[in-house]
């Protein structure tokens, strides 16, 4: 007997994706309403450039903040992508597949992990051992860009080892027969016939890696000044969000909107990248 | 899906969302205050043993949460540790419950044992930069923080004076974390609650007074600060029990038995 027939089946599904849909707009409307308000009072290029963030005084200025991001961002990817490449190019080029198949899904157990955790394992681990070898208090931009490398990784290689995999095979036995060596036809061919799958990976793992927020609180410092050494301690923007979000109000909580509002552009213009370089790809099939 | 099983997943959400809504217990929530939140908890287990049809829950984020949330009743009761409240909690019931401590903390290593106030105010400024120049090795100095919300960074500039903290200091986000950071780095300083000493740290004296119980009752030792419980209008029903409860005989045992003074 149906109970729901075909026609409903489909409506409910259109439901549940029209709810996920709105739940994503209703947040960016939210944030925009009570971010932008602020930046026409404030001025956006004030806001961005300013290093005096004084929320008593009224002064708003994220630019240490965004510096912090920068540098944090770029040494997670330093870290993460050199690693999580040439990870991926081992793991389905120079690795027998039952054995890849085994190792894949345990790397891929690392995103499961809680970025609290990875806070945790760099506040006791991590930062003492930057103090003590290197200097300055530990808690620092190289702290932070280590943690959250490793926190990109599985991304990285979880993806390039698809779009790797996902090269036809006769590209491969073309080069090959050609003369070419295994490692000639990986990095000529393989990796070169994957590239915008690699790379739309990176980007999405820098996405992550801006957006990170509680690893990086317990790790960077949370200095607000600009960094002038890898060793200096930094506030990012999403720290700064979470640090003083339960008690602003007024303008001061409009400013940490408006720091939202900045966040998302450039995640959304980050993630678009993304997808015009995967589209690229299956275009170019 | 048969229709069977589509009615018993029915069945199953109704059921738990009857068994949700079934079980009405009075419920009191408390938020502010790192420095007073691992006592309040405590009172909280106590009270809840003897009243278990009541549930009270505690949570922390700093002074100024505990000041919001009681305006805008987000919590039932705030908790702030501040020496002058801010203006906005001028509308709301405060009642002191106890006095606590801001003890000045180093690495148990550090050879410093006494700082002047003087020495203080440039330390947390940014003026003296190495511990040398305050009596100590030659190191730099580390200087931790609390952020701006907080009622002990703001109890700890209000008293000492003329504090405008160096932006190389590290910030970190409650008691707790405070004490970790220093209790892991040998040059650095910071300030918490005297409520939450251990043997990881060391309390320094200021002015060669020490942080105890004994110098903070005489009136010797200068960073003291009210621990105040916040209610938005007159306290009622189960928020007036067990504010009464913390400053009956038996909670204030408690607090001092923990560490803290009592307000009696």
């Amino acid at each position: 007997m149906k109970l729901i027939g075909e026609k409903g089946v489909q409506r409910i599904l259109s439901f549940t994706a029209f709810s996920a849909l709105t739940a994503l707009m209703l947040i960016a409307l939210f944030i925009i309403n009570e971010g932008l308000p602020f930046i026409f009072k404030y001025g956006i290029i004030n806001f961005l450039s300013s290093s005096d963030w004084r929320p008593q005084s009224g002064m708003f200025g994220i630019f240490p903040m965004v510096m912090a991001t920068l540098w944090v961002t770029f040494g997670a990817m330093v870290i993460g992508a050199p690693l999580g490449v040439a990870g991926a190019v081992f793991l389905s080029e120079f690795v027998p597949r039952p054995v890849m198949r085994i190792i894949k899904p345990i790397i891929e157990l690392l995103a499961a992990i809680p970025s609290v955790v990875y806070g945790f394992i760099g506040v006791m681990v991590l930062a003492p051992f930057i103090r003590s070898y290197m200097g300055g208090a530990g808690l620092s931009v190289l702290a932070g860009s280590i943690i959250l490398g490793i926190m990109i990784l599985p991304t990285i290689i979880s993806i390039s080892i698809d779009s790797i995999m996902a090269v036809p095979q006769s590209y491969r036995e073309g080069s090959l027969a050609l003369g070419a060596t295994t490692w000639q036809t990986t990095h000529m061919v393989t990796i070169r016939a994957a590239k915008s799958g690699i790379i739309a990976s990176i980007i999405l793992a820098i996405g992550r890696a801006i957006g990170e927020t509680m690893a990086v609180i317990m790790v960077a410092g949370n200095s607000v000044k600009i960094p002038h050494s890898v060793l200096d301690s930094v506030r990012t923007l999403t720290a700064n969000i979470a640090l003083e979000m339960s008690y602003a109000t007024g303008l001061h909580r409009q400013a940490l909107f408006a720091t939202g509002v900045v966040l998302f552009v450039v995640i959304i213009i980050l993630n678009s990248i993304a997808s015009l370089a995967i589209r690229k790809k299956i275009a170019k099939k | 899906m048969k229709r069977g099983d589509i009615v018993f997943f029915i069945v199953c959400l109704l059921a738990v969302l009857v068994w949700g809504c079934g079980k009405n217990k009075l419920s009191v929530t408390l938020a502010g205050s790192t420095a007073f939140q691992p006592f309040a908890e405590n009172l909280a287990e106590q009270y809840m043993k003897t009243h278990p049809d009541v549930t009270i829950t505690v949570q922390g984020g700093g002074s100024a949460v505990g000041v919001q949330s009681a305006i805008s009743g987000a919590a039932q009761i705030g908790m702030a540790d501040l020496v002058i409240l801010p203006d906005e909690a001028k509308a709301l019931t405060t009642t002191i419950v106890a006095r606590d401590g801001i003890a000045l903390v180093v690495h148990p290593s550090n050879p410093v044992t006494n700082l002047t106030s003087q020495q203080v105010r440039d330390i947390f400024n940014g003026k003296i930069k190495n511990w040398k120049e305050a009596g100590g090795s030659d190191v730099p100095i580390t200087v931790v923080s609390r952020e701006a919300g907080s009622g002990t960074r703001s109890s700890f500039e209000q008293i000492m004076k003329d504090i405008h903290l160096t932006k190389d200091a590290l910030i970190q986000d409650s008691n707790g974390t405070i004490r970790e950071t220093v209790a892991n780095d040998a040059n650095a300083i910071g300030y918490l609650s005297h409520g939450l000493l251990n043997e990881k740290i060391k309390a320094i004296k200021i002015d060669g007074q020490e942080c105890t119980i004994e110098s903070i009752v005489a009136g010797k030792y200068i960073l003291v600060r009210p621990i105040y419980l916040l209610v938005k209008g007159a306290p009622e029903g189960e928020i007036k029990n067990f504010i009464d409860y913390v400053l009956s005989s038996e909670g204030q045992q408690t607090i001092k038995a923990k560490g803290l003074i009592p307000v009696k």
